[in-house]
């Protein structure tokens, strides 16, 4: 109970002074962040849209080392963790394709330009839409488990070239592209001492908070599949 | 290994000669949809970038409409059982992958010619570069469309499916490809395209061992 108050606390903290600490160009106080080029005033999204992203590959790779052991022991709770852990997937990819979509419309211009990141963010939809859309196309639960599993497997091999591979070698608008001059503020640290501290709480936070629910998901779902044989049963 | 999975391609081969459900099919559509193209861009000029994008597009299509009978195929006849009582699932998946192989080299390359004759602006400087990047690509094309046809036979809604499965995973090839095509139409040097020559090796290398890793999980009940 105790670590649910501290998760709160941290993710009240770091919403407020995500949103609120200003933005100068020579930070004095503690509560000031630096200037970046280029990014300037929005680079605030970058506490919010960068672990909703993040989640969306620890999600996925989840989904994905759940289906392996599905296939290693065919234990079909393997299955149910799985799918919790896609449709929280699910979920992030879409926050991260909305936040991603309103900053561009701030920092381009333009809701959607087909940057190589908005390409790849897009095609990890696809990939969680089609998954979902596989399973509910199978009525046998083992049939279903075993094809979803294998077609996860296959998927994220594609996974680190959409997310790491191609944004980077790309010539496109996001931070961090073939065209910018390092490689974004999050691997070239432009951010000074109090924004990383408040980045990288961020990103445990959002990282605490995805854990947390998909124990909550699996859990209820087994307990769910646990009542429905009771009921059948008698 | 391999004369089985030989000899199992020619099972297909021949049955698929004899009937010709699939290669009619497959020649009528690509005729329909390059026709479906000409139609749309009626008398606007199209420049040669946009005729490179289009022509994987028609090629992504009928690959989502002929490449699935290989399995599906078996599912309506019947004959799965016999198939899995008869042969290893590795025999299996690589008699299949040759049959679908073949299936997309003919294809593409009356894709090809017949691209090239519809649109003007489709005129490839660097042939080389277009050959390598067309022989690649279509291997990868292959193994990708095999292995997700292996699973749509064995799930439900096995058409529209199809291509909602297969084009996440095409993905990456496809926009590769486009790439070297225009690449190949600019007449880039064969030079400076090694590196996405690189990612379509890398991607069909990959695809290959996945896949054959994975069919047991699929074929065995």
């Amino acid at each position: 109970m105790i670590w649910k108050i501290f998760l709160f606390l941290l993710l009240a903290f770091v919403s407020v002074a995500g949103i609120s600490f200003p933005i100068v160009e020579n930070p004095t106080r503690w509560y000031e962040f630096p200037l970046i080029p280029g990014l300037e005033e929005n680079a605030k999204i970058i506490f919010f849209h960068v672990p909703t992203a993040w989640l969306t590959v620890i999600a996925f790779l989840m989904s994905t080392i759940y289906s392996f052991k599905y296939l290693r022991k065919k234990n079909l709770d393997d299955d149910v963790k799985s799918y919790a852990a896609a449709q929280l997937g699910m979920i992030f990819c879409i926050l991260a394709t909305v936040t991603g979509a309103v900053w561009a419309k701030f920092a381009w211009g333009s809701y959607w330009s087909w940057d190589p990141r908005q390409t790849s963010i897009f095609a990890l939809l696809l990939i969680y839409g089609a998954w979902f859309a596989l399973r509910s196309s199978i009525e046998s639960e083992e049939k279903r488990a075993t094809l979803s599993s294998v077609y996860s497997m296959i998927a994220f091999v594609t996974v680190p070239f959409f997310i790491f591979i191609m944004p980077r070698i790309m010539s496109g608008l996001h931070p961090g592209s073939a065209d910018d001059s390092n490689a974004g503020p999050v691997v070239n640290f432009k951010m000074n001492g109090n924004m990383q501290l408040i980045f990288f709480l961020s990103m445990i936070g959002f990282t605490v908070l995805y854990f947390w629910m998909w124990n909550v998901g699996y859990r209820s779902m087994l307990l769910k599949e646990k009542l429905d044989k009771k009921l059948i049963r008698g | 290994m391999n004369k089985k999975a030989y000899s199992l391609f020619l099972k297909d081969f021949k049955s698929e000669l004899r009937t010709r459900y699939a290669i009619n099919a497959l020649a009528m559509f690509i005729i329909v949809a390059i026709s479906v193209i000409l139609f749309s861009v009626g008398n606007e000029k199209i420049s040669a970038s946009l005729t490179g994008g289009l022509f994987w597009v028609v090629i992504f299509f009928t690959a989502m409409s002929g490449l699935s009978r290989a399995f599906v195929s078996e599912e309506e006849r019947g004959t799965t059982l016999a198939l899995q009582l008869v042969a290893a699932p590795t025999t299996v998946f690589s008699g299949k992958l040759i049959f679908n192989i073949i299936l997309v080299f003919a294809m593409n390359t009356v894709i090809a010619i017949l691209y090239s004759a519809m649109f003007e602006a489709f005129v490839i400087q660097n042939f080389l570069l277009f050959l390598t990047s067309f022989v690649f690509g279509n291997i990868g094309l292959a193994v990708s469309s095999t292995i997700i046809a292996a699973i749509i036979a064995k799930a439900g809604a096995k058409g529209t499916l199809y291509p909602v499965l297969a084009f996440p995973i095409l993905l990456p090839l496809i926009l590769t490809s486009v790439q070297l095509t225009l690449f190949a139409i600019d007449g880039i040097s064969f030079e400076r395209a090694k590196f996405e020559l690189a990612i379509v090796v890398s991607y069909d290398v990959i695809m290959l061992t996945a896949s054959y890793m994975l069919f047991d999980f699929i074929w065995k009940e």
